[in-house]
């Protein structure tokens, strides 16, 4: 089986879940035999996987033919299903009106970036540079993304194409129109989960395309699957669920836990820090506990829009000595992070999956999820709660905190759950599911 | 020409209410009162109500050959008076038919057998003296809760004059041997061993309503002949049913009640069988042997022991410090925190937090927190107030005794008469 796999993020080209989800996905698919060309937006300084083929969409040279070949097919996408102004637009997932106008400002600086006039010359034919990430532009590198991935598309033999979240949908239409070969939509969070009901209507719009040109839709939990349903009047037949997975990396390093903090129970928030992951509900609850248990610590790593609030929040309710931001880990610095605490929280308001928790049982971590995510589906053994009851979930931090059986228990429980929560399960049903869209084409 | 005893198991919990860690020393309102009424209501309307009629049609029709017993534990007669007292009134008159025996318990349907002699005595004494005032005859058999049972449990009923203890026939204990006839434990002389035909009595309970059962659906005349093909081997067959199966764990439309209605008169078709109570079969069978049972056994799940309440870590942990408290509470004498003492010790509680999710939860007696550690976050912080309240009444008792060490253990102090 051979896969065009289209994606935003790849390690070490990474963000967030996105890329850590690929990577473990991609490398079990692998294992089973398939052939997988995964194409990012740019690809820095070779990536070094020997399991697949990176390519970077950008520096792609377009050729006369080619070019008029995508513009004929881009016709009728565009005209059939995405209907969305053709002009650069500041706006992009994870934003706010800050940012907003922030995009504006810059995209005032510099006004000429139509489609063509972007190009570059490179020899007969032309390319454009793109910058991968989520940067202002996003909506315009989205564009040109989708050109530059279906003129490499034409090069390439697959059998199957695989698009990862919104920003690849176009592309993958493209080259379905292209080549015929079935299209696989991925989707691991839609625009309701990353902005509540203040979506943006082009992401909605692409989003919305892509899941109905696909053949097969493939969700990470049933919360996304009825989501995409309900919202975007997907055919239900045509959703599948896979259940994300974590990589079973043993965990390499033993951190010690230094003698200054033994006396001390650390809890951890670790994701951006965003309208989506419900930090500012995890610091209110932090409040609330350590009215009741003063030898706690709180951490929160991460970034995000909602930061400076949140600094403000802390000093406003004089938790700040007992309440610490850690900024954006990477790496070992996340081992040690997890390795080091007694709980992991995830109070978030809508996660179509999350894979932290995953990470955190792997340390010995015991969690507490919100009931609006994706990985309780998955995780019977983990402590849940309304991402909205404070109460609760302060309690049930306390009680982790005080009764060591409950933690001990919790970990016992999780690590035996996550051993048939394996990437390996995944393969083997996305393989399934490019059988099946593969022999309906 | 075997007998057949048949003895109901009454008991309903009370849920507590989600208590946070915010609620500690704020309220000492434990329970979900809403909830309770609402479950208990609905159990007696399903379940209590239509059976207690139908087992009083029963026994007038039948006059002497249909005899029944009923296990009710004190927490089901405290829900009883206090949201339905029409229950309690089908089972006086039942009571008042003579051909009804009332099987004596732990007031607080709790495991305290396994903690605190004391505490256990205390009990039991309790239960048996509010049975007699409200059926007007002291009981003279006796079921633990969950049917737990050994051989230490034995002797310990030996001592308060019990006939009949009712236990499960575990196939571990049976080994070759069969649960149908009376048995005596190794040192006491009395009680005799009634011990649960479990298959039968399980067909009933757990399978009656399973369509994939192979044997469904389960006719009275289906269950006769099985009681006949079993009666060749048997003085005594013991059928104890969870009076939940009736109406609430099958419901009236699966024809539960009205297998139940045609049993006796499929059962009393055949001559040889007749219908006795358990303190009855004491008096007129003899025991055919000795049955060793030195560890645990109860009626709950494949192992038939304890590990649905004492499985894990959580429960363990929450029962010893609940157990813990035993001496200072008695010391207080305060009646209401003597009451909540007994409330909290109802097994259901460790029942909640067993983590065996597969095994453990029926229909009609599902967990009320959904998961075993919002169970036990919720009793453990239910403890915490507890404490408080025990400290400040420890304090404000007139002439507070300095404590002497060792007054942990509950074992070595002396026995008070019940209280």
């Amino acid at each position: 089986m051979r896969i065009l796999m289209l994606g935003w993020e790849f390690p070490p080209h990474i963000s967030g879940g996105l890329g850590t989800a690929c990577y473990g996905m991609t490398q079990a698919l692998a294992k089973m035999g398939a052939e997988i060309t995964f194409v990012l937006p740019r690809v820095k300084g070779g990536g070094g996987h020997d399991f697949l083929r990176l390519a970077s969409a950008s520096g792609t040279p377009i050729t006369g033919e080619a070019a008029s070949r995508i513009f004929l097919a881009g016709q009728d996408v565009w005209r059939e299903s995405v209907r969305f102004l053709e002009l650069d637009s500041p706006i992009f997932p994870y934003g706010t009106p800050e940012a907003y106008a922030e995009a504006v400002r810059w995209l005032r600086r510099a006004p000429n970036r139509e489609y063509g006039e972007g190009g570059q010359p490179a020899g007969h034919s032309f390319t454009y540079d793109i910058q991968g990430g989520y940067g202002p532009d996003l909506m315009s590198e989205v564009r040109r993304y989708s050109r530059l991935t279906a003129a490499l598309a034409l090069k390439e033999s697959f059998d199957v194409i695989h698009a990862h979240d919104w920003m690849t949908y176009l592309a993958g239409m493209l080259i379905k129109a292209l080549t015929g070969r079935p299209l696989v939509a991925h989707i691991h969070a839609t625009e309701f989960d990353r902005c509540g009901e203040n979506i943006n209507v082009q992401v909605a719009g692409m989003e919305r395309a892509g899941l109905m040109a696909a053949d097969r839709v493939v969700a990470v939990s049933h919360l996304t699957g009825r989501l995409v349903v309900e919202r975007y009047g997907v055919p239900r037949d045509k959703v599948v669920v896979v259940h994300n997975a974590v990589a079973r990396h043993e965990v390499e390093r033993n951190y010690v836990v230094p003698p200054r903090i033994r006396h001390e129970k650390r809890v951890l928030f670790l994701g951006r820090i965003t309208f989506q992951k419900g930090p500012e509900y995890f610091m209110e609850a932090a409040r609330l506990v350590l009215k009741r248990l003063p030898n706690v610590r709180f951490f929160m790593a991460g970034s995000g829009d909602m930061l400076p609030k949140l600094i403000r929040r802390a000093g406003q309710l004089r938790i700040g000595s007992r309440f610490h931001f850690a900024g954006f880990l990477r790496g070992e610095e996340v081992d040690h992070m997890f390795a080091l605490s007694d709980l992991y929280v995830m109070p978030s308001v809508s996660e179509p999956f999350g894979i932290t928790p995953l990470e955190a049982i792997l340390y010995d971590v015991p969690v507490l999820l919100s009931r609006q995510s994706g990985v309780s589906e998955v995780l019977k053994n983990a402590l849940k709660a309304d991402f909205w009851d404070i109460r609760d979930m302060a309690d049930k931090i306390c009680a982790v905190l005080r009764y060591p059986c409950l933690a001990a228990e919790l970990v016992k429980n999780c690590r035996q759950e996550l051993k048939s929560i394996r990437w390996e399960n995944v393969a083997g049903q996305l393989m399934a599911i490019y059988r099946d869209a593969c022999s309906r084409t | 020409m075997p007998a057949l005893c048949l003895c109901f198991d009454v008991h309903e919990a009370y849920r507590l209410r989600r208590y946070t860690v915010f609620d500690i020393g704020q309220s000492s309102v434990y329970e979900d009162d809403d909830r309770n009424c609402d479950s208990l209501m609905a159990v007696a309307r399903m379940c209590y109500l239509p059976m207690n009629e139908l087992l009083l049609g029963l026994v007038r029709r039948y006059k002497k050959a249909f005899k029944c017993a009923f296990a009710i534990s004190g927490t089901a007669l405290d829900q009883f008076e206090q949201y339905a007292p029409e229950v309690i009134d089908g089972f006086k008159a039942l009571a008042a038919t003579g051909s009804v025996e009332f099987v004596a318990g732990t007031s607080a349907h709790s495991l305290a057998f396994l903690y605190s002699r004391e505490e256990f005595d205390r009990q039991v004494s309790a239960h048996s003296a509010r049975l007699k005032a409200v059926f007007g005859k002291k009981p003279l058999s006796f079921r633990n809760a969950e049917y737990v049972y050994n051989n230490e449990l034995a002797l310990a009923l030996q001592k308060s004059g019990f006939k009949a203890v009712l236990a499960e026939g575990a196939d571990h204990v049976l080994g070759w041997r069969s649960p149908n006839y009376l048995y005596q434990a190794p040192d006491a002389s009395r009680p005799c061993l009634l011990l649960r035909n479990a298959p039968l009595s399980e067909d009933v309970s757990i399978n009656f309503s399973c369509r994939e059962w192979p044997e469904w659906p389960l006719t009275a005349e289906k269950f006769t002949s099985w009681c006949r093909r079993a009666s060749d081997d048997a003085d005594i067959i013991n059928l104890f049913w969870d009076y939940h199966a009736f109406g609430a764990r099958h419901a009236k439309e699966t024809g539960i009640v009205d297998f139940m209605a045609a049993l006796p008169a499929a059962l009393l078709e055949d001559r040889r069988f007749r219908f006795i109570t358990p303190s009855e079969a004491a008096q007129k069978i003899d025991p055919r042997g000795l049955m060793d049972v030195p560890g645990f056994t109860s009626w709950k799940d494949r192992e038939r022991d304890l590990t649905m309440w004492l499985g894990n870590d959580m429960q363990k942990d929450a029962i010893h410090a609940l157990y813990a408290f035993g001496p200072r509470v008695r010391d207080t004498g305060d009646p209401v925190l003597l009451h909540d003492y007994e409330r909290l010790q109802a097994a259901d509680h460790f029942y909640n937090m067993s983590t065996k999710w597969f095994t453990g939860y029926l229909s009609d007696r599902p967990n009320p927190f959904g998961n075993p550690y919002d169970a036990y976050i919720t009793f453990m912080n239910v403890l915490a107030d507890f404490e408080m309240r025990l400290v400040a009444a420890e304090k404000t008792a007139k002439h507070p005794a300095p404590r002497k060490k060792g007054a942990g253990k509950p074992r070595v102090r002396s026995k008070k008469s019940g209280d």
